[in-house]
């Protein structure tokens, strides 16, 4: 077991996530989904914990880092940053400097995600697709174990979408990486999981896909989906 | 050359230099990520509160940098609050403290000796201010400043490029915020004396946003306002004491000139 949910329950004025328990296995690949405002970008804040708990718990298994993949970030148009630079940032070291080794990890992290010949370009000057697989080669070079993320492909392109998509399926089966994602997106989330995680304030639903279609709850947000 | 020389075979001037030289790269350092982190106004409200402490050191008849340094840094650590809190409006708040600072200053002036050249030093700043003492303090403090900038570099640059990644990887976003504040508060007062508390601030925002209009990477733009700094205040430094100009706003002027220099320059690429 890699992740345990118990009980999580956060609140701001009102309750916004209430009593949430599941569990995230090695080489998962969890979508949360739910409507909007259900409570998903809160879940994975709380998780990673950018929000306090007002109850419950979350355990990271002993010595397992996470590499976080945030909602389109709104960084000003004249942010001096280079992909490269970005890229780095995602290891975590003690020492000041990153040694020969670690830079050629996050070059050969660069290369695997089709992003090398763009690395010293200006992180402003980035397609949306571009932007976003910075982010992930990012987070990918803080774990490679564990990989959450809110909703990556928003405000991207059909193509760029479905690219980033199939690069973390390849990512999850290749390298065993856990991955946990909030997606608006219930077709391709039912393409892509191993687990389905529907939330409304609390777990609605977790199991597999399968299983999910058949489930009431399934039945009516999918059926919901199609008249978006 | 040999006037250019000669003109610091005065030890006001070796002591000015030695002191520059060391706190205007430190401020430029640290205003990269104070402005990319929309922190500005901050260094901008401690140099006034500066003024006020610095008035009330002259007044009391103690040394300058032991009243001003301990206000000062108190006051950093108020307006990181204040700003952080959005409720509160931080950038009103920020300009509420920094006006009650210089007329507390004013006030404190006034009452002790009336306003005298005293008060015109405060405010513009005076090649003349650095003491001995000054200069000792001045060597330890840019070098801290220069330390920690370099040994937490690498983190400066995750809090002030994405705070909440930085938070996620374990990053103390409070404590290294709370660090550049303090650093801030220590430069603004080491540089208050020559550039004066109401250009001090200067020293902080233009060398940021000067290397910002030409180079697109985080490391590029903080070497460049680190060493145009540098420049900026040599330049200055001469140009003042050659055409008898006041030191402060000849320097501002001269990173003014820079700042559009690199705008043009790189508005053509």
């Amino acid at each position: 077991m890699l992740l345990s949910c118990n009980n999580l329950t956060v609140s701001y004025d009102t309750v916004a996530i209430q009593d949430i328990t599941f569990t995230a296995e090695k080489g998962d690949f969890i979508c949360i989904v739910g409507e909007n405002g259900s409570g998903k970008t809160t879940l994975i804040k709380a998780l990673l914990g950018l929000l306090p708990a007002k109850n419950g718990t979350v355990t990271v298994k002993d010595g397992t880092k996470i590499g976080y993949v945030p909602q389109k970030l709104s960084v000003s148009h004249d942010f001096p940053a280079s992909a490269e630079e970005i890229v780095r940032s995602g290891i975590i070291t003690k020492r000041p400097f990153l040694s020969k080794a670690e830079k050629e990890k996050a070059r050969h992290i660069m290369t695997l995600l089709e992003i090398d010949s763009i690395r010293r370009k200006s992180f402003s000057a980035l397609s949306g697709g571009q932007a976003q697989r910075v982010l992930l080669a990012r987070a990918l070079c803080a774990s490679e174990e564990f990989l959450v993320l809110d909703e990556p492909v928003t405000g991207l392109d059909p193509k760029a979408t479905r690219d980033l998509y199939a690069l973390l399926k390849k990512i999850n089966k290749e390298k065993g990486t856990t991955v946990l994602m909030v997606s608006h997106d219930i077709r391709t989330s039912m393409h892509l999981a191993t687990k389905i995680l529907h939330i409304d304030k609390s777990v609605q639903f977790f199991g597999e896909p399968e299983h999910y279609i058949c489930s009431e709850c399934g039945q009516r947000f999918m059926g919901g989906a199609k008249h978006d | 050359m040999t006037d250019f020389l000669s003109v610091f075979s005065y030890s006001f001037m070796q002591r000015a230099l030695l002191v520059g030289m060391l706190v205007a790269p430190c401020a430029a350092l640290l205003g990269v990520s104070l402005v990319l982190r929309r922190y500005a106004m901050i260094g901008d409200g401690l140099s006034h509160v500066g003024f006020g402490a610095l008035s009330l050191a002259l007044a009391l008849g103690a040394a300058p940098l032991t009243v001003s340094l301990p206000i000062v840094i108190l006051a950093a650590f108020l307006l990181l609050r204040l700003s952080e809190n959005s409720k509160l409006c931080g950038d009103s708040a920020i300009a509420l403290v920094s006006a009650s600072a210089i007329a507390i200053g004013v006030v404190i002036t006034s009452l002790s000796k009336g306003m005298s050249t005293d008060i015109n030093d405060l405010m513009f700043g005076s090649i003349l201010a650095m003491t001995e003492s000054d200069v000792t303090l001045s060597v330890f403090l840019s070098a801290a400043v220069l330390l920690v900038f370099i040994l937490f570099y690498r983190k400066i640059f995750s809090i002030t490029f994405d705070e909440s990644f930085a938070r996620t990887e374990g990053v103390h976003v409070k404590t290294y915020t709370m660090l550049l504040a303090l650093l801030t508060a220590v430069t603004i007062v080491l540089g208050m004396r020559i550039m004066g508390s109401m250009l001090i601030s200067s020293l902080i925002i233009f060398p940021a946003l000067t290397a910002m209009r030409i180079f697109r990477s985080f490391r590029g733009v903080t070497l460049f306002a680190a060493l145009i700094s540098l420049i900026s205040f040599l330049v200055g430094l001469f140009l003042s004491f050659e055409f008898s100009l006041p030191t402060g706003a000849t320097i501002v002027l001269v990173n003014l000139a820079f700042f559009l220099l690199c705008s043009i320059i790189g508005h053509k690429r």
